[in-house]
C-alpha cells in the first residue's frame, strides 16, 4: 500500500476529531525542502535528518527557474540549487537506494515543465523505482491530469496531491476531494509561499468551514506554518501541517546541518501535549 | 469582434487550446481569478454597451483608425509595395493601448478595484498606467531592473501617470521576471485585483482575449488596403513577435485566408547561435511557461533560458500559444533579426520615410530584404510602436 495512505490510516486511530477536551492531538508534520540545497549533494542528508528528527512525511522540491507560486525564500533556494547544478536527472540519481534508510513517505513537489521535459511516463517510472509515493505539481491542471496523466500515475502507484485555497469554491473543493487520494494540501491564505506568517482568526474560520464539509480525504495545512505554536494551531483543524520556507531558512543559516535539522523538527513537534484552546 | 460561432480553425477551441498549445497551467491560487475571467470574458466583450464604450474610446481617445500608409521610398528600395500600419500613432505610442482599454473596461465590469501589470519595454506599462488614470484605478506595474535602466523615459511616464513601478530583481531581471512578479502579486491579492497581461501569453482566456482586443489592427488593415488598392487581402503581413500581441492583432482577420503569408519576426539578439538570443521558435521546444503550453527557450532539464535582445519588448523566452500553433502547423513563417539588423532597419526607415520606429518594430522592418516579395505583390507591415523610448540606444549609433 502507498506509504502516504498508510500513514494517514494509522494516524486516524489517534486523530479522528477528539480534540474537544482542549487537548491537542499530535498532528502529522510534513516538511518541504529544495533538492540540491544548500549544497548539491545534501539532498539525502537532509531527508535522513528530517526522518530522524521526527518528520512524518517529506516533500522534496525540484528546483525551477520560474517558481511563480513561491515567495523569496524558496525562490532563493531554487536559484541556489540550480546554480549547484541540480536537475531532475541528478535528483533521481541521489534518491537511488533511498529506501534502504528512509521509511517516511516522500513526495516530489515542483512545476510541471521540468517533468514534461523528462517525460511523464519515464518520470513516473523513475519515481516508483526510487520509492517516491506522491507528487505535488501545482501548475498541472486537473483536467489535464485526469485526461492524460492519472492512468500513468496510478500504474506507478503515485498519488497526486491537489491544493485548495480560501478562494476555492465549495463545488471545486468537492471535485478535488473526489479525485484526490492521500491528502489535500490546504493553503492557509491567499499568498505565495513564505509571505505571511502565523495562523489568523480568518484562517481558522476557513479551516472550520473545511472541517464541516466532512471530506473523504485528510488535510494538511501549509503556508504560514513556521514553529511549534503555528504547527499546533493548524493541526487542531487538520491532520497536520506543512513547513516550507521556515525550514529553508534553517538550512540557509545552518552550520551543523544534521543537528540543526533534528533540533528544528523536534522543536516544532515537541511539548505538543497541550496548548490552551 | 468575432462571436464564438464564427471561430476559425486557428482560433482557440472551447477548451482553451490552439492545436496542442494553450490551456491554463496555473496553481490553484490563481484558479478562481482565471476561472472568473474565463466564464465572463466573452459575455462582456459581446455586450453591446461594452462594444460601444470600447470602440468610442479607440476612436476618440486612442485615435483610431490608425493610418495605413504606403511607404513609397521604402517600397522603391525593396521593389515591392509596402504599407505600414501606423500603430506608432496610437495614444501612448504603441499598439499596447488597444488591449489595455479593453481590459480596463473588463476589469470594471468584473468589479475590480486594482490593476497589476508587467512590462518589458514599458509600452504596456505606460498603456496600463494611462487607462488606470483615465478610469481612476490603482495601478502597480512590475518591470525588470535591467529594463528600468534601459527604458527610463517610460518609467518616468508611468510614475507621472500615478502608477507604482516595482522592480523585478529575480532571474534575468527582464520581462519574464516581471511577469513572474505580477503573477505572484495577483496570487497575493486575489479578490479585488485584475491582472492586465500585455501580450497574447498567459493562461486561457488571456491569449484569446488580448488577441481579440488587438484584432482591430487587421480589421482596419483589410478595409484600408481595399480603399487604397481595391485588393481584398495583401500577399504578406509582417509583425515583430516577443509574446506576440501586435502580430496576433495583425494576423487575426487573415488567419483563414491561406494565400496571405503571415510573417512573424523574432529577436535573434546577438545571433541565433550566440547564446544571447530571444528567438523562441528558432531555439525553443514545447513546454509550459506562464500558464500555457507553448514553445519556450529551455534547457534539457526544462529550466527556462534567460533571453537576450536589444529590444526590451521582445526580450522574452516564450511566445503566445496561438503563435506556437501557427509555427507548428506551418501556417505562419517565423524569421528572426539580430540586434544590429534591427538598428540598421530603424535608421533606414527614419532616413527614407521620416518615421523613427521602436526597436521592436525595427525587427519586422529588418527582414524586408529577405522576404522575396515581387513588384506586383503587396506587403503590410505593422509598425507597432514609435522610437522615442529607444533614443538612448539609437544615439549610440549616430556618427
Amino acid at each position: 500500500m502507498n506509504r502516504i495512505v498508510n500513514l494517514f490510516q494509522n494516524s486516524d486511530k489517534s486523530s479522528g476529531g477528539e480534540s474537544s477536551a482542549g487537548l491537542t492531538r499530535p498532528g502529522l508534520l510534513n516538511v518541504y525542502f529544495t533538492a540540491g540545497f544548500p549544497e548539491l549533494n545534501d539532498t539525502l542528508r537532509v531527508l535522513q535528518a528530517l526522518q530522524e528528527g521526527g518528520a512524518d512525511l517529506v516533500e522534496i522540491g525540484m528546483p525551477y527557474s520560474d517558481p511563480v507560486a513561491d515567495g523569496e525564500t524558496i525562490q532563493q533556494s531554487n536559484d541556489r540549487a540550480l546554480e549547484n547544478g541540480m536537475s531532475v536527472r541528478i535528483l533521481f540519481d541521489q534518491l537511488q537506494g533511498m529506501r534502504e534508510t528512509v521509511s517516511v513517505p516522500v513526495l516530489l513537489m515542483g512545476y510541471i515543465n521540468p517533468v514534461l521535459q523528462y517525460g511523464i511516463e519515464s518520470f513516473c517510472a523513475k519515481c516508483a523505482e526510487v520509492g517516491v509515493d506522491g507528487l505535488i505539481l501545482p501548475d498541472m491542471p486537473m483536467d489535464v491530469y485526469l485526461d492524460e496523466y492519472k492512468s500513468i500515475f496510478d500504474a506507478h502507484g503515485l498519488l497526486n496531491i491537489f491544493l485548495v485555497t480560501p478562494q476555492t469554491s465549495e463545488k471545486r473543493i468537492r471535485q478535488i476531494d473526489e479525485v484526490s487520494a492521500g491528502f489535500i494540501y490546504t493553503v492557509s491564505s491567499a499568498s505565495v509561499t513564505g509571505s505571511k506568517s502565523g495562523v489568523s482568526g480568518d484562517m481558522e474560520a476557513y479551516f472550520e468551514r473545511l472541517d464541516a464539509m466532512n471530506l473523504r480525504n485528510p488535510r494538511l495545512i501549509g503556508f504560514g506554518i513556521k514553529d511549534h505554536d503555528t504547527f499546533v494551531r493548524a493541526s487542531n483543524h487538520a491532520a497536520g501541517a506543512i513547513i516550507g520556507s521556515a525550514f529553508i531558512r534553517v538550512l540557509q543559516e545552518s552550520t551543523d546541518l544534521e543537528n540543526d535539522i533534528k533540533s528544528f523538527v523536534r522543536s516544532v513537534k515537541s511539548s505538543s501535549e497541550a496548548i490552551p484552546a | 469582434m468575432e462571436s464564438i460561432a464564427e471561430k476559425k480553425s486557428y482560433q482557440v477551441n472551447d477548451r482553451g487550446y490552439y492545436g496542442t498549445f494553450g490551456g491554463a497551467f496555473i496553481p490553484e491560487m490563481l484558479y478562481p481569478n482565471v476561472e472568473e475571467l474565463r466564464e465572463n470574458y466573452l459575455k462582456v466583450i459581446e455586450d453591446p454597451s461594452f462594444q460601444k464604450e470600447y470602440s468610442d474610446l479607440l476612436r476618440d481617445y486612442v485615435g483610431r483608425p490608425t493610418p495605413l500608409y504606403r511607404a513609397n521610398r521604402l517600397s522603391e528600395k525593396y521593389k515591392t509595395n509596402i504599407y505600414l500600419k501606423r500603430e506608432d500613432l496610437c495614444h501612448t505610442g504603441a499598439h499596447k493601448v488597444n488591449n489595455t482599454i479593453g481590459q480596463i473596461l473588463m476589469a470594471q465590469r468584473l468589479g475590480k478595484k486594482r490593476i497589476v501589470a508587467e512590462t518589458g519595454a514599458g509600452q504596456h506599462g505606460v498603456a496600463t498606467a494611462t487607462v488606470c488614470a483615465l478610469m481612476n484605478l490603482e495601478c502597480t506595474v512590475y518591470m525588470g531592473e535591467i529594463d528600468i535602466e534601459r527604458q527610463a523615459p517610460n518609467v518616468a511616464r508611468m510614475k507621472m501617470l500615478g502608477a507604482e513601478v516595482r522592480p523585478a530583481s529575480s532571474g534575468s531581471r527582464t520581462l519574464k521576471d516581471a511577469t513572474n512578479e505580477a503573477m505572484r502579486h495577483w496570487i497575493n491579492n486575489p479578490v479585488d485585483t485584475h491582472y492586465i497581461i500585455g501580450s497574447v501569453v498567459g493562461p486561457h482566456p488571456y491569449p484569446d482575449m488580448v488577441a481579440r482586443f488587438q484584432s482591430v489592427i487587421s480589421e482596419e488593415i483589410r478595409a484600408q488596403l481595399n480603399a487604397h488598392t481595391g485588393k481584398e487581402t495583401p500577399d504578406y503581413v509582417i509583425a515583430c513577435v516577443g509574446g506576440g500581441s501586435n502580430a496576433a492583432g495583425t494576423f487575426y482577420h487573415f488567419l483563414d485566408d491561406e494565400d496571405v503569408k503571415l510573417v512573424a519576426v523574432e529577436a535573434a539578439g546577438l545571433g541565433l547561435t550566440s547564446g544571447h538570443s530571444a528567438a523562441t521558435v528558432a531555439l525553443g521546444k514545447p513546454g509550459v511557461l506562464h500558464g500555457s503550453r507553448t514553445i519556450l527557450m529551455q534547457t534539457e532539464d526544462g529550466q527556462v533560458v534567460e533571453p537576450f535582445s536589444i529590444s526590451a519588448g521582445l526580450d522574452y523566452p516564450g511566445i503566445g500559444p496561438q503563435h506556437a500553433w501557427l509555427a507548428a502547423s506551418g501556417r505562419g513563417t517565423f524569421l528572426s533579426a539580430t540586434d544590429d539588423e534591427a538598428v540598421q532597419a530603424a535608421f533606414e526607415l527614419t532616413r527614407l520615410e521620416g518615421i523613427i520606429p521602436a526597436l521592436e518594430s525595427s525587427h519586422a522592418l529588418a527582414i524586408l530584404g529577405r522576404l522575396g516579395a515581387s513588384e506586383n505583390e503587396t506587403v503590410v507591415l505593422t509598425l507597432s510602436g514609435r522610437g522615442d523610448k529607444d533614443m538612448g540606444t539609437y544615439m549610440k549609433h549616430i556618427d
